[in-house]
């Protein structure tokens, strides 16, 4: 419907400014149909986002084209509403992930690299291997030794604390959906963990946030993780004592929703 | 601490309460976050069992048995030692379950529940909410009063505020300014203009606070405005000279969750301080504005073995001490773990509303949900009439409910207009006759049928050409 009364000056105008839904109209004291039904319909993607189950055979098959070989893991979640339910069961491994992981010989590496459904598998699904893609070249001019690509299904972010303990890597760099807001059902994060083990507090991570579409692009989200990771490495540490100064064009949301 | 088994016996079933926190808790309506902490109760009987040794408590048993040691705890000494024993002794001899009937009663006014205000500490308020439904917490919500004052007068009987929660995902003054421009045409804005910024910069939110101030300075709203920034960011603005109306702070109902956010009481009274120094409030110096929510201290794993709701009210009492304009809980924010879904929520935010307004605060409420929680737009439209009915203060109004900075779903500013209409709810006085004065709305409080932008919509909108 249009908005009654209202003309296209300056709402348009306003409009162009925020992502924000303004100058709707109105219905009544209500909104539109029209509105109404485009409000459920993001809703419906961002529900669909979460309960969404990761399709892991189709991710490993996209991250070998990268030449990456995957482990296929599970936290301790038995299911999506356990997930949701129990965020100290999606921070640790089931018992037979954990046993595949120790029976590995020789795993030291500089960097484990973990992929977590998070609350969004359809992030993961959308942006790993286009991040991925920008981000293997640059560890490569590192010269990085990087883990097989840790899978993880009903994961959150301290996951990845008993994953890099147990392959002795230096740091642990952790794919992970995020919360899916209205507007970004499909948004990816980044956590940067130093000398990964359990135990380790969100301070003491760094994050890289809403790489997504219309958020932050692959390419810069990749240059933003190298320089990250360069840094923890070089310094020995990760987290609030490191403050991202990488030469970047626009400055990183806040992580405030740490799945 | 005094520990007191307590025990109840349905049928040949003895149940046992190791102390006034696990009956607290366990006679708590169901949540997933006492769950998560291992406090609920394990079967339905059990939780029924807990609300009937509860009713049989004397009230002033709180008075002598702390939830949280007083010696452990500034947030159990806040309570203690500001006590009004005076005000307490209208229901001194009550039981919990007596004190539910007489909040019910006739007995019960809004100026005999005015006068107990301060004799009420928040495991009271807490208890009494465990086993009242929620036409009760309704019902009794309803006749409590608190009217607070800035730049306007907000909580009159019949009235209804908004914030208007202008927020931009990269806190842009000009994408802000567009949602302010149409909260404003919808009449929106007489609680707060306030902005969740991303940042913490300073130079960032001193700009946002003069944005806000000269939005309000040049068409005379009457109206306060706020950056929702740490208490320690609103002291050191106000020592560079920002205009600051209101100041911010998140609040929980332990020393040891408020230490996790950055703050404890002595801070919270620095910041007060620092803004009556200011002397920018023209009907009155309510200037503290608190946000809270259940979960809050278990996510910080300062909750004691304490409930959430209890925690919650708790909360409350940190806020009393400070005479605030505003007080919310943002419900549905803490995400599933702590609420799981639209019922849980909807119990929540009664629950909080009703233990505020007891305590005699301006209670408001964040009517909201994440998207992984089991709740939608059916649910806040429930939870929102709802709290209308009992009276709330305040609540929010975000562009089409969509909050695209903090990425959660709270009330829009055409929900506002939907509960304005239902129910005849006004605006602060002072705002509804500065919207008429606009053209925005007519004599009846409704927006007029905005044929052409109004002068000054059309006006503001050139601020951000």
């Amino acid at each position: 419907m249009s908005a009654p009364g209202r003309p296209l000056d300056p709402w348009q105008r306003l409009a162009a400014l925020t992502p924000a839904r303004i100058g709707l109209g109105r219905a009544g004291s209500g909104l539109g149909t029209g509105e109404t039904l485009r409000f459920a319909l993001a809703h419906a993607q961002a529900r669909d986002a979460v309960h969404a189950a990761l399709d892991e055979a189709a991710l490993a098959s996209e991250l070998k084209k990268l030449g990456l070989d995957s482990i296929t893991l599970a936290s301790r979640a038995a299911g999506r509403a356990s997930y949701l339910l129990r965020p100290d069961l999606g921070r640790a491994l089931d018992a037979a992930s954990r046993a595949a992981l120790e029976a590995r010989a020789d795993t030291s590496c500089d960097i484990a690299l973990v992929v977590a459904d998070g609350l969004s598998a359809s992030a993961i699904a959308a942006q790993t291997a286009p991040f991925l893609a920008s981000f293997l070249p640059l560890a490569q001019h590192h010269h990085w030794s990087l883990s097989p690509a840790v899978i993880v299904s009903q994961g959150r972010v301290a996951i990845g604390d008993e994953i890099g303990a147990l392959l002795g890597a230096r740091l642990s760099l952790l794919l992970i959906g995020e919360r899916p807001g209205l507007s970004s059902p499909d948004s990816l994060g980044l956590y940067i963990t130093y000398a990964p083990r359990p135990g380790r507090r969100d301070g003491e991570r760094n994050c890289v946030s809403n790489i997504h579409g219309a958020g932050l692009s692959s390419t810069e989200a990749a240059a933003r993780a190298a320089w990250l990771i360069d840094a923890a490495l070089a310094r020995g540490l990760s987290g609030v004592a490191l403050k991202d100064e990488s030469a970047s064009a626009t400055s990183p949301r806040l992580a405030t929703d740490n799945p | 601490m005094k520990r007191v088994v307590y025990r109840h016996v349905i049928g040949a079933k003895s149940y046992v309460f190791e102390d006034l926190r696990d009956l607290m808790a366990k006679a708590t309506p169901l949540r997933s976050g006492d769950q998560l902490a291992g406090l609920a109760a394990s079967s339905a009987e059990e939780a029924v069992a807990a609300r009937m040794a509860l009713a049989e408590l004397p009230l002033k048993t709180f008075l002598s048995e702390a939830l949280i040691p007083y010696e452990a705890d500034e947030v159990t000494r806040l309570i203690i030692d500001t006590h009004d024993g005076h005000a307490f002794a209208a229901v001194a001899s009550l039981t919990v379950g007596g004190f539910r009937d007489w909040l019910l009663s006739d007995e019960a006014t809004g100026e005999t529940l005015a006068k107990l205000a301060p004799g009420i500490t928040p495991e009271m308020a807490a208890a009494v909410s465990k086993i009242m439904r929620l036409q009760d917490l309704i019902a009794v919500a309803r006749k409590c009063r608190a009217v607070t004052r800035f730049r306007n007068t907000i909580g009159l009987p019949g009235t209804m505020a908004v914030r208007l929660q202008p927020n931009h995902p990269t806190d842009d003054p000009r994408g802000i300014a567009a949602s302010i421009i149409d909260g404003l045409s919808y009449g929106c804005g007489d609680a707060v203009i306030g902005i969740n910024p991303v940042s913490d910069n300073l130079g960032v939110l001193g700009d946002l606070l003069k944005l806000i101030d000269e939005v309000i300075q040049r068409y005379a709203i009457p109206t306060q405005g706020c950056v929702l920034t740490h208490v320690t960011s609103s002291i050191e603005l106000i020592a560079r000279g920002a205009p600051v109306d209101l100041v911010f702070q998140s609040v929980a109902g332990t020393e040891a969750a408020n230490r996790s956010f950055g703050i404890d009481l002595a801070v919270l009274r620095e910041g007060y301080a620092a803004g009556l120094s200011l002397k920018r409030g023209t009907l009155g110096q309510n200037l503290m504005y608190f946000e809270t929510g259940q979960g809050s201290a278990l996510s910080a794993e300062a909750h004691h073995g304490v409930d959430q709701q209890t925690l919650e009210a708790r909360a409350y009492a940190v806020c009393r001490a400070f005479d605030p304009l505003l007080v919310n809980t943002v419900v549905g924010f803490i995400g599933p773990e702590y609420l799981y879904d639209g019922k849980q929520i909807t119990r929540a935010g009664l629950e909080d509303h009703f233990c505020g307004k007891l305590m005699g605060l301006p209670l408001g409420c964040d009517v909201c949900y994440t998207n992984h929680a089991e709740a939608d737009q059916d649910d806040m439209d429930g939870l929102l009439t709802l709290l209308a009915a009992a009276g709330v203060t305040y609540i929010m109004g975000v562009p089409g409910a969509d909050d695209v900075m903090l990425n959660y779903q709270s009330t829009s500013f055409h929900d506002q207009l939907y509960i304005r209409d239902l129910l005849g709810l006004k605006r602060a006085p002072e705002f509804e006759r500065w919207l008429q004065e606009q053209g925005l709305t007519g004599a009846d409080g409704r927006l007029l049928p905005q044929v052409g932008a109004p002068r000054l919509i059309a006006s503001l909108a050139e601020l951000v050409a």
